[in-house]
């Protein structure tokens, strides 16, 4: 619109030209052929910019795997840190559910006005950056400052309880999230129905509740276990000499820059990691949307007696109490415990330092503005071609077969480790070398990113009865018509939140960010590069980095949470 | 305002056959209904009409244009869902005025309409309250008034009255029959109802299976059925089956199961088998033994009393059961166990051929 008031064109000038714009599109959608080619174009870029650059760039290596298998010494330790990314994920996901629901509980069926609260801490931990959460857990299990001055020496060491404990924390509001929005979707009828039959509260929870939410707890798995395969650069942090997937990854591509190892070994064992992590998570996906919804749980047998028990008073206070524990001992305070420092940098000079941006802190004002710079970039352009996407597979426009291939095409880079994603990237792109880093960037957080928008998206409009297009339709509305005053009013928040999740994402995301990029450093990558001291940096120093990081997670948090609020549910 | 037009109309779901080969006129500012039971393809028809789904084959004319290619939006209807699909971000007013407002009325003109559609339901306080602070009846009332505030020449409703309570239901449906009366729509109204279809409409098609089985007024629905399944259907009805043991020029002797022999009007030849219908206010109830035509004896089962009417349930000799309602505060009523003897006119009761694919299955809804 600038270029109009520039030339001086009147409010209502801008008035009629927008009712133009809006005429000429609502006569455009009502013709076919513009209609299917938004959603071929969607469809193309979806394929040519997030599906198949990973696939080709692989498969373009393929043969390098050659050179891999020659050095039985990598191929073993790539082994090795596979299996490792696998069982902690397997685990901790597990104990990530088993922790979680209770919470999700609590905060959706509790009584008291502080449960609010404790709804928006759930979510600290999503939106820290993980290498700044990496950070702050290191701190509090193993720094001299935290838990460990309680005892004699560090209590956790780096290594693989650290990993657990760290993707424990970081993937624990994934589960309350998605855990309390299904119950507070689940129709609270059934569970009343079974009180009233004469079941105690928790065997009405256990033979009826969890039956019928039984998705929902397999999503909260797979969501979960995703995200700890994925994770690269606090657990890269809090790794020491522990190798898994990723870990192993981006230490071999050290030692490459290094020189310790050649290029052909370097591609060869990145190639067969890479491979390896993605087919086994991909089976590994497989077997859950097979064999998940088959799962029994124990809903067979009845002890009413010994329910009953575990349903009253004091029972359900000591379940409360330790769900609250576990929460702010082990996912809380270790979240936020990077404040101590960040705190201390005030005070010794260090925040002076950042404010003037000298030293360090140039660099570090740089790659932030790059990082919110480049999650901007990515929300944008999630929103523009992935609209489409949600509207074709939750409307089924090209058809039901179409629509269920596509929502699970579009869920493959999240099960796929964003590392070897990145990895795959990676060699596709560099054989365009007139493509820009940080348009490579941009690719690689698209691809990671878009998943998260095209699901929360679709299953926004499932949401939406077809009566209320249908009825905009018999009003006189046209199809962008119907798009731009029901679809998209009602949508909303979920589009807010669907953008704010990609944005986070983004800012958060090191591994695929380690793997395309030679010369361009993102905030998390900085984080990562001073506490493993490759740039010299002093405790505050890091302490600040971080802080400032979670300052402005919290401040996005804080808009989310006002604009959401109390509207978002018809 | 249009008449409206279906010729040898087919719609497949996923090889299912939803209509199969319908054809129907609607006149001109009739209020015409749509019954049947569910699944019967009522809703389906009513959406081809809409235009929110496309014919497997055939045509829709509206007035004398064919509408195939014409989009919903642009086929001057108004459609009222059974969920009321009120937009639940928009207020009352903005619902209502949702139509003029994508349809680019002046905003002068659609304040006009919409106030004026508001005063049509009864409905012109409570314009800032969201659906979901209203009643059931409200919110069908907004449904109405935003289909009519569209320019709706013809209104579609789709089991418009469902989700109301019997009492606002009653009230509704009269309403929405005058609104149309006055506003000289054409009126499309689809339910499983036949009580209320009965009572509003001014023309019926009963449909069963995807195809239309009878199309006429009520009177003639209730007592001139062309089959077992609209007899059955419209109203209550006593099948009784029997034998054709004399036929001559259209008086039939028939033979019921059990042995009674009755006397009626009809078709059919000397040893058919064959389905007498007749109806439970048709039948008189007397003591004793008499001595008439169309004689059935039997005892008083059971008895219910139903306000208007009382119902009697008469096991007969032949161990069928027929339902009796006779009025109840003009009569004496029978007792449980009372040995009874029924008698019907002959021109009274209806004969059907028995249904070769079986009687249950006929009359199954």
């Amino acid at each position: 619109m600038s270029d109009h008031d520039a030339k001086g064109k009147t409010g209502v000038e801008r008035i009629m030209y927008r009712q133009k714009v809006s005429d000429a599109l609502n006569a455009l959608s009502s013709k076919k052929a513009p209609k299917y080619a938004t959603y071929l174009t969607a469809i193309i870029i979806f394929l040519a910019l997030i599906l198949l650059p990973p696939i080709i760039g692989i498969l373009t290596k393929f043969d390098t795997m050659q050179q891999a298998f020659n050095q039985p010494v990598f191929v073993n330790r790539a082994f090795v840190a596979v299996t490792n990314s696998f069982i902690i994920a397997l685990v901790v996901s597990l104990l990530d559910v088993i922790a979680g629901i209770p919470l999700a509980w609590l905060i959706t069926r509790g009584k008291s006005r502080w449960l609010n609260i404790l709804d928006t801490l759930a979510d600290v931990p999503f939106v820290v950056p993980t290498a700044a959460l990496g950070y702050s857990l290191l701190l509090f299990w193993n720094g001299p400052q935290g838990i460990s001055s309680l005892f004699s020496g560090s209590l956790i060491s780096p290594g693989w309880l650290l990993i657990a404990l760290l993707h424990f924390t970081f993937s624990f509001p994934i589960v309350v999230r998605v855990m309390v929005g299904a119950l507070l979707d689940y129709k609270i009828e059934f569970e009343r129905a079974s009180r009233t039959l004469g079941a105690a509260p928790f065997t009405a929870v256990r033979t009826v509740t969890f039956p019928i939410l039984r998705p929902a707890l397999i999503a909260s798995y797979v969501l979960s276990f995703a995200r700890s395969l994925s994770e690269t650069g606090a657990t890269f942090i809090v790794a020491g000499l522990f190798e898994n997937g990723p870990v192993f990854l981006q230490n071999l591509r050290n030692e490459f820059s290094s020189g310790a190892i050649n290029q052909g070994t370097y591609e060869g064992v990145t190639v067969f990691t890479s491979l390896t992590l993605i087919l086994v998570s991909i089976s590994i996906f497989a077997l859950i949307r097979v064999f998940g919804p088959k799962l029994r749980l124990p809903i067979k047998g009845f002890w009413p007696s010994f329910e009953r028990k575990l349903s009253y008073t004091k029972a359900a206070t000591s379940r409360n109490t330790v769900t609250l524990l576990v929460f702010l001992g082990i996912v809380l305070l270790p979240s936020l415990f990077v404040a101590l420092p960040a705190f201390g940098a005030i005070l010794d000079g260090t925040l002076a330092d950042a404010v003037t941006g000298s030293g360090l802190w140039g660099n570090y004002w740089q790659s932030l503005l790059l990082s919110y710079a480049l999650a901007g970039t990515v929300t944008l352009l999630s929103f523009v071609i992935g609209l489409p996407m949600a509207i074709l597979i939750a409307r089924k426009r090209f058809g039901k077969l179409t629509s269920s291939v596509f929502d699970i095409l579009v869920n493959i880079p999240l099960i796929v480790p964003s590392i070897a994603l990145g990895v795959s990237l990676k060699f596709f792109w560099q054989s365009f070398a007139f493509v820009p880093e940080f348009l490579l960037l941009v690719f690689a957080h698209l691809a990671i990113t878009y998943p998260y928008f095209v699901r929360s998206m679709s299953a926004a409009f499932e949401r939406i009865s077809l009566d209320m297009e249908e009825a905009a339709r018999t009003l006189g509305a046209k199809p962008f018509g119907v798009f731009r005053t029901i679809m998209l009013p009602l949508t909303k928040y979920s589009i807010l939140s669907g953008a704010i999740m990609v944005f986070t994402r983004s800012v958060s995301e090191t591994g695929a960010t380690l793997a395309v990029v030679t010369t361009l450093q993102t905030a998390p990558v900085a984080i990562v590069n001073w506490v493993r001291q490759v740039v010299p940096a002093t405790p505050s120093e890091i302490g600040l980095g971080c802080g400032i990081l979670v300052l402005l997670s919290f401040a996005i948090l804080l808009v989310l949470r006002l604009l959401t609020r109390g509207r978002g549910r018809y | 305002m249009p008449n409206v037009r279906v010729v040898n109309l087919t719609k497949k779901f996923d090889g299912i056959t939803a209509l199969d080969n319908v054809s129907l006129m609607v006149e001109d500012k009739e209020y015409f209904s749509l019954l049947g039971p569910s699944g019967c393809g009522k809703t389906t028809l009513l959406r081809l009409i809409a235009g929110l789904i496309e014919p497997t084959s055939g045509e829709i004319y509206i007035g004398e244009k064919q509408v195939a290619d014409v989009p919903p939006e642009d086929r001057e209807i108004g459609f009222v869902f059974q969920t009321f699909a009120l937009f639940p971000h928009l207020t009352v007013w903005d619902n209502v005025n949702y139509g003029p407002r994508v349809k680019n009325f002046n905003p002068e003109e659609s304040k006009t309409v919409v106030e004026e559609v508001l005063e049509l339901v009864k409905l012109h306080e409570r314009l800032n309250a969201y659906p979901n602070e209203l009643s059931g009846g409200m919110m069908q009332r907004i449904a109405v008034a935003r289909a009519l505030a569209a320019g709706a020449k013809i209104l579609l409703l789709d089991e418009p009255l469902g989700q109301l309570d019997a009492k606002v239901r009653n009230e509704i449906r009269y309403e929405i029959r005058k609104m149309a009366k006055d506003l000289n729509l054409t009126a499309i109204h689809v339910t499983h109802d036949q009580a209320e279809a009965m009572s509003i409409s001014d023309r019926i098609a009963v449909m069963k299976k995807g195809k239309v089985v009878q199309v006429g007024t009520p009177p003639e629905l209730y007592m001139k059925p062309n089959s077992l399944f609209v007899a059955n259907f419209i109203g209550e009805s006593n099948l009784l089956e029997g034998l054709i043991i004399d036929a001559k020029k259209g008086k039939l002797e028939i033979e019921l199961r059990g042995g009674a022999k009755v006397r009626t009007f009809g078709d059919g030849s000397e040893g058919d088998r064959v389905i007498v219908v007749v109806r439970p206010e048709v039948l008189v109830v007397e003591r004793g033994e008499k001595k008439s035509k169309n004689l059935l004896k039997g005892v008083v089962n059971k008895i219910t009393f139903e306000g208007t009417f009382i119902r009697y349930i008469i096991k007969l000799e032949s161990e069928d059961s027929v339902i009796v309602t006779r009025p109840s505060l003009t009569e004496k009523w029978f007792e449980v166990g009372e040995s009874i003897t029924l008698s019907f006119e002959p021109e009274m009761a209806h004969v059907f051929p028995y249904p070769p694919s079986g009687l249950a299955d006929e009359i199954s809804v």
